[in-house]
């Protein structure tokens, strides 16, 4: 009987032995998160979808750059957001004004045409507008929004996976929220909370 | 210890991620600190906002052909390969042979032939001079890896 660790471990060395399907193994175990993830960072249904499965396909064509005592997971991670970033810069590179003083993007950078206000679950008016806030959060910060609220991911699990440091997650945390609730504040008029 | 030191702490108060000499050290600075505790009520009700936000979890459906979805991907690029080898290979080959026929041909002119010549060579050169470059930059590219 092997642990899950161990089964993982022998389909990426079949993988990287020139046999492509031991890869649906990580597959299977992988997809879900992997398509929640670019679901948080590029907001959209149909590019999560096709973003994810593109990580992973990357990932199993550079399957041999992949050490044999690193993680599969942070090093898929690094592959797929740079798949949903550079996706969603190709969208935005017209209209990011103001981006490096107020850390996230203007409204009319985004709109609502690809973070897309159906892939909240039940929404409301309040659900949509924090929805909407996430999606005009730097990258950086959107991250670690979408590690530690959608996949509620651990300090620990969140460093490893950023390749940081906890310190270094407290402080984009904090930061993400802070943006997070001057948007959301302004969107009420003004009023603090 | 100042304000700004205790907002990365803050964030782990409010999430439970400290241990417990640090909760005790957020705890006595939050009794001493207005600032910081209206802050900290605030995202408290951020905190509450945002966990209600779910994504819509997906059909069943794209589970079951995500692989193939992602198969298909390995397998176009298989089939692209071995076409354009093959294709390659052709054209060398075709190439190759008419231009034995126009120089074997006596009624082709000899400046035509010598012209025909010298563009083989030139190509061969930039040929191997092309590859050379190539397993050159694939040879460093492999020890890149070895650093972290
Ligand atoms: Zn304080």
């Amino acid at each position: 009987m092997h642990s899950v660790c161990d089964q993982q471990t022998l389909a990426i060395q079949r993988c990287q032995r020139g046999r492509p399907e031991a890869f649906e193994w990580i597959v299977n175990r992988y997809m879900k998160q992997a398509y929640s993830i670019a679901l948080g960072l590029v907001g959209n249904r149909d590019d999560a979808l096709e973003l994810s499965q593109e990580a992973f396909y990357r990932a199993l064509r550079n399957i041999d750059k992949l050490k044999s005592h690193s993680k599969f997971f942070p090093w898929f991670y690094q592959i797929l957001k740079n798949l949903c970033f550079t996706h969603l810069r190709k969208r935005v590179s017209r209209s990011t004004g103001n981006l490096e003083e107020t850390g996230y993007l203007p409204a009319e950078a985004t709109g609502t045409a690809w973070f897309d206000p159906e892939a909240v679950a039940e929404a409301n008016e309040t659900k949509s507008k924090v929805w909407e806030a996430i999606g005009r959060l730097k990258e950086k910060h959107r991250e670690v929004i979408i590690l530690r609220h959608f996949q509620n991911m651990s300090y620990d699990e969140i460093a490893e996976n950023l390749f940081c440091s906890k310190g270094t997650v407290m402080s984009r945390l904090y930061h993400a929220r802070k943006k997070l609730k001057v948007m959301l504040d302004d969107q009420k008029g003004g009023r603090h909370i | 210890m100042t304000c700004p030191d205790y907002k990365d702490l803050m964030m782990g108060y409010l999430d439970d991620e400290l241990d417990d000499a640090q909760k005790q050290s957020f705890e006595d600075h939050l009794a001493s600190c207005q600032d910081c505790s209206g802050e900290l009520e605030g995202f408290r009700e951020l905190k509450q906002i945002t966990d209600q936000v779910a994504l819509v979890e997906p059909e069943d459906k794209i589970w079951q052909d995500y692989w193939s979805g992602i198969y298909n991907r390995v397998e176009r690029r298989i089939g692209w390969i071995l076409f354009s080898a093959a294709a390659i290979l052709l054209l060398i080959y075709g190439g190759f042979r008419l231009i034995e026929a126009l120089i074997k041909d006596p009624t082709v002119d000899i400046i035509l032939k010598a012209g025909l010549l010298a563009i083989i060579a030139g190509l061969a050169v930039l040929f191997v001079s092309v590859l050379r470059e190539r397993i050159h930059f694939w040879k460093r590219d492999r020890y890149k890896d070895v650093r972290r």
